[in-house]
């Protein structure tokens, strides 16, 4: 399993069966004897049909959501040391191409959910840095109008159903979700997206049965960070990978590379399309890294080593891999990356101001958006007290 | 009137539903081939199939989160729960998600979905199958909370439930379900959330209770007219939440007394806080301390011997109304 799954400071107790490790390795056998669920290094994903279609637009456009997601969150991160934010902040930096690839293969019958590391996802769908970066400001401009804060954001027109706080939680939301699209009778998915510690939670298990068992078009796809808050995977999950644990509900399942976006968008592509097709459920692992703590505030150095996050840096930052790629391939100019890095870091820095500027809500506000019902009040048709205590 | 028993007034109720309206479906454990647990289900599956009538694995925090998630995208999802009891498996997706989802996002985003099923003690099955949880279902923002007491509420508050577009939790009695009485015909017959029902009108005391309570306050009532001559009027609350606070306060004003009986657990229970809405908006009305009477403040016992003596009684209600007249 070298090179998928993360070293980590405790041995993993399980180990991959003797015939999937032989597949892995065996790159000289017949293709047809190859263990497809797990990619290798040596693949070329660029040459990809879903990759080589590419237009040059749309590389140049991946590559600058993947800046505008690290910009974005590395003055979001400014703001919380400043004391302009509270709570969490749990950043998404190390991740963003998990995000935008997966995003980037979808339709407008595709929709995504995630857990409470949702930046990431949020912009790549679309929502713009002045919501965002006014929601961790707890400000009324906020796309939740403060109401929500980091862990949830959501842009339902944008096919967006949150940021969700609780691990896997959203597991079952997405599978209704998923639900609904069949029950409208559309030709869609959902990307139901958690992390690593989420698949030790039953809701997971329990949704992946339902979603086998009454074939619901829900790609499960697992943000392998490596480590679940400050407890590395070796420490807190039995047998690997995870996602072969679908293999129990007869779910097809693969492992891949996060640092790679055309690995991920290949990957992803093919479980949306067996979603479009079949209506059947996937679960995708994606092998990645977060460079920050779980949450900022939390001490980074209890569980892993500076060396660990210097090296996969180093070797297999998502957005310096893909700007090698786009430099290799013709595509991006150096001056165009340093065009798109400043435009990115005046678009993060304009939204930190917006946020700023913005006013708080007022405390009134505090009883809006509870019940549908008080928010339209000329539509209620209960009657009787519904508040008890206001400002 | 056609009379009709509560279980059949909760079958038609949801047949109407679903009839009116395609996004509407109906899920839980045994709710279609096997015609329901308590067979409140029973027909619906011949009448509207397996896409609209689903029989769920026991797997409650999966469906329940399905149906949260399938409601956020506009579907009606009504759930079964065999007993609210076993809601407590599925607590985060219900009270973690159904109901902050609108309002973490700003109000984005509706979850019109009913959880339904009986949630009461009284029937020998112990602890873990014998919940009364409307107090903590209430003590939830952006929930809703219903418990029908009698056949034709059962229907109204099933459709209006089904119509409403926040989530709504549906407290039904499986002690009730055989209990026959006039419920109406018509399609358009709903009753509204949060409007309590005077359901037998006195001037020397407040009976007031919700779910099978009510019954056992009716029984009080009649006792105390037949023996002792005293005029009781029996509220109930039908809704939790929303709470009808100007009925009760209405009947509290016209009595002076009042006596709140339930089979919820006495520590912030449902009557707890209708307690403190009467000392708040009618003391100077009251002439007697308020009376409470409500489930014996442990688990809920297997043993008949215990469990008979757990729930309010007709006797130890009637004690506790005549020690404030």
């Amino acid at each position: 399993m070298e090179g998928l799954h993360h070293d980590t400071n405790l041995e993993p107790t399980g180990k991959l069966s003797k015939q999937n490790v032989e597949s892995e390795t065996s790159v000289t056998a017949n293709e047809s004897e190859l263990d497809p669920k797990l990619s290798t290094d040596s693949e070329d994903f660029a040459s990809a049909p879903i990759n080589s279609q590419l237009s040059e637009e749309k590389k140049i456009e991946l590559y600058q959501q993947m800046v505008q997601i690290r910009r974005f969150e590395e003055r979001s991160l400014r703001a919380y040391q400043q004391g302009h934010i509270g709570g969490f902040l749990h950043l998404y930096i190390g991740q963003e191409a998990v995000a935008v690839g997966s995003v980037s293969v979808l339709g407008e019958d595709d929709h995504i959910i995630t857990a409470y590391r949702d930046h990431g996802h949020a912009l790549a769908v679309g929502m713009n840095m002045d919501e965002c970066m006014a929601e961790l400001y707890g400000k009324k401009t906020g796309c939740s109008k403060g109401k929500g804060g980091s862990m949830h954001f959501f842009a339902p027109d944008k096919n967006f159903w949150g940021g969700h706080g609780i691990v896997a939680g959203q597991t079952p939301l997405g599978l209704g979700i998923a639900y609904a699209l069949k029950h409208f009778k559309k030709k869609g998915s959902c990307l139901c997206f958690m992390g690593d510690g989420a698949t030790n939670q039953g809701p997971f298990y329990e949704s992946l049965n339902l979603a086998a068992l009454w074939e619901l078009p829900v790609v499960y796809i697992i943000e392998n960070n490596g480590y679940s808050m400050g407890t590395a995977e070796g420490r807190h999950s039995a047998g690997e990978p995870l996602a072969r644990r679908a293999d129990a509900f007869d779910i097809d399942w693969k492992v891949s590379h996060g640092h790679d976006i055309y690995e991920v968008r290949q990957v992803i592509d093919e479980a949306v399309s067996r979603a479009h097709e079949s209506n059947k459920p996937s679960v995708i692992e994606i092998v990645t890294y977060r460079y920050r703590g779980h949450s900022v505030a939390d001490p980074d150095q209890t569980y892993r080593s500076k060396e660990e996050i210097e090296e996969y840096k180093k070797s297999k930052d998502p957005l310096n891999l893909f700007k090698s790629k786009l430099l290799e391939e013709g595509v991006l100019t150096d001056e165009k990356a340093l065009e798109i890095d400043k435009a990115a870091k005046d678009e993060a820095n304009a939204s930190a101001e917006f946020a700023s500027a913005s006013p708080y809500p007022d405390p009134s506000e505090l009883m809006d958006d509870i019940y549908w019902e008080t928010d339209n009040p000329d539509k209620r048709t209960s009657e009787g007290r519904i508040f008890f205590e206001q400002p | 009137m056609p009379i009709i028993s509560y279980r059949d007034a909760l079958n038609q109720g949801l047949a109407e539903e679903l009839q009116r309206d395609p996004n509407v479906v109906l899920m839980g454990e045994e709710v279609a081939q096997f015609k329901g647990s308590y067979k409140v289900s029973e027909g619906l599956l011949e009448k509207f199939g397996p896409s609209r009538i689903i029989d769920t694995p026991i797997s409650e925090a999966a469906f329940s989160g399905l149906a949260v998630g399938a409601s956020m995208m506009g579907m009606r999802p009504v759930v079964e729960f065999m007993f609210w009891s076993f809601c407590y498996v599925a607590f985060d997706q219900i009270f973690n998600n159904a109901a902050n989802v609108r309002y973490m996002s700003g109000g984005l985003i509706n979850v019109p979905v009913v959880f339904r099923g009986p949630a009461n003690g009284g029937t020998n099955v112990g602890a873990t199958h014998s919940h009364t949880p409307e107090n903590f279902a209430a003590n939830t923002p952006g929930m809703k909370v219903v418990c029908p007491a009698t056949p034709a509420d059962a229907k109204g508050l099933i459709k209006s439930a089904i119509r409403d577009n926040d989530p709504v939790c549906f407290m039904e009695n499986t002690i009730l379900y055989n209990m026959k009485d006039e419920v109406p015909e018509e399609e358009d017959f709903i009753i509204p959330l949060g409007k309590a029902r005077v359901v037998v009108e006195g001037k020397d005391i407040s009976i007031i209770a919700h779910g099978k309570a009510v019954h056992t306050a009716l029984e009080v009532a009649e006792e105390l007219s037949d023996k002792h001559n005293i005029s009781a009027e029996v509220v109930d609350l039908r809704s939790i939440r929303p709470l009808d606070e100007e009925t009760i306060l209405q009947s509290v004003k016209k009595t002076n007394r009042a006596l709140l009986v339930e089979e919820n657990k006495p520590f912030c229970g449902v009557d707890a806080q209708i307690c403190f809405l009467i000392q708040d908006q009618a003391f100077d009305y009251l002439d007697a301390p308020i009376g409470r009477v409500s489930a014996v403040d442990a688990p809920q016992a297997y043993s008949k011997a215990l469990e008979t003596v757990q729930l309010p009684t007709k006797e130890k209600v009637l004690k506790s109304a005549l020690q404030i007249l």
